[in-house]
């Protein structure tokens, strides 16, 4: 069974990895629909819990996958899910950059970039979305969400501020018996 | 180069990167350890983002087989994920442990529903920083709407978004 679960791991990751167009988060809605939606491997609470955990944390925000994989099977998941989430981008990228070392500055380059962009754009915003709908729908949370959101896109300050100023925040209304228990 | 440079310089941009790998990468690439010009990473960043996955990690792989080899672009790739994954256990093993107690649960709960604010603000950030036109704003709302909203499958939205956005890319905005 536990063999299952791995091999099912790297699978659906080694999936997931082709698919991560600009960056490794644009790949967790579909993460969060496959693994929640469809697998029951953990909660839509779980999910938006874990991936907080990953940006505490420093590192390449690809880690978040390799939490997963920790959270569901141990120490070999997390070598598992981290191996399916890095090896087919890493290939194809060590492949592409081979190859376009003779072929030098292609036009079609810039073109692909530009045509991705909105679309990395458009998921990162579903990740958002999908993140905030499965942490929680009480006011405090949608409160701390979207002032953390602001911060973010206007503030020059890291990002781990708007976490650190939410968490404490979160653990006063907890005192003062304002969080959902 | 040795392979135990690459290893150190991408460890320490794993280190010390917090909140996302970002402008750090190229503080540590071009002024730290010299390895790159600011074009050269540039035009490097740029074949990594037009790839599929993590970025920083494609870059670790490129930049670690030019300079030794498909060994090395194993071992830069490991020394920028050894310190994360290690920091990364600790955390999660931290919030496991501690998971009955209500203040620790409060701050998670707080860290959480930020975070799904971080995804958010980031996109409005990346929005902001193009200026969009028509043509991105119509191929950013349908990808959100066939992700977040109508949940289809990631392969489906991308197979049917990805090559009408190629072809308008090509086009005057």
């Amino acid at each position: 069974m536990k063999d299952n679960l791995l091999t099912d791991i790297f699978l659906r990751f080694a999936g997931l990895s082709l698919l991560a167009v600009g960056g490794a988060t644009a790949a967790l809605p579909e993460a969060q629909r496959q693994m929640v939606t469809q697998a029951h491997w953990m909660s839509a609470e779980r999910f938006a819990e874990t991936f907080a955990i990953a940006q505490i944390s420093p590192g390449p925000n690809v880690i978040v996958f390799s939490l997963f994989g920790w959270r569901l099977a141990g120490l070999p998941g997390l070598v598992v899910a981290t191996f399916g989430i890095l090896a087919p981008a890493s290939l194809l990228a060590f492949a592409v950059a081979r190859a376009m070392r003779r072929a030098g500055d292609a036009p079609w380059l810039a073109r692909l970039k530009r045509a991705l962009t909105p679309l990395a754009i458009g998921l990162m915003a579903a990740n958002g979305y999908v993140l905030a709908r499965g942490a929680d729908s009480g006011l405090f949370a949608t409160l701390v969400t979207l002032a953390s959101a602001a911060f973010v896109a206007w503030s020059p300050r890291s990002p781990l501020w708007a976490m650190a100023f939410s968490a404490a925040a979160a653990v006063v209304a907890g005192r003062l018996g304002f969080l959902p228990s | 180069m040795r392979r135990i440079d690459l290893f150190l310089g991408f460890f320490k941009l794993g280190a010390l990167a917090f909140g996302g790998t970002g402008p750090l990468t190229r503080a540590i690439l071009v002024e730290d350890r010299r390895w790159l010009d600011d074009r050269e990473f540039a035009a490097l960043l740029g074949l990594c983002q037009a790839l599929p996955g993590a970025n920083t990690c494609n870059l670790a792989v490129m930049l670690g087989d030019r300079f030794c080899g498909a060994s090395g672009a194993i071992v830069a790739l490991a020394g920028l994920l050894a310190a994360p994954l290690a920091v990364l256990v600790a955390v999660a093993t931290f919030f496991a442990t501690f998971a009955h107690q209500p203040d620790i649960r409060a701050a998670l709960f707080g860290a959480t529903a930020a975070a799904a604010g971080l995804a958010l603000g980031t996109a409005i950030k990346m929005t902001m920083k193009i200026r969009p036109g028509l043509r991105v704003a119509a191929l950013a709302l349908a990808a959100f709407l066939g992700v977040a909203v109508l949940r289809a499958p990631l392969a489906l939205v991308l197979g049917l978004l990805a090559p009408a956005s190629f072809v308008l890319a090509g086009r005057p905005e």
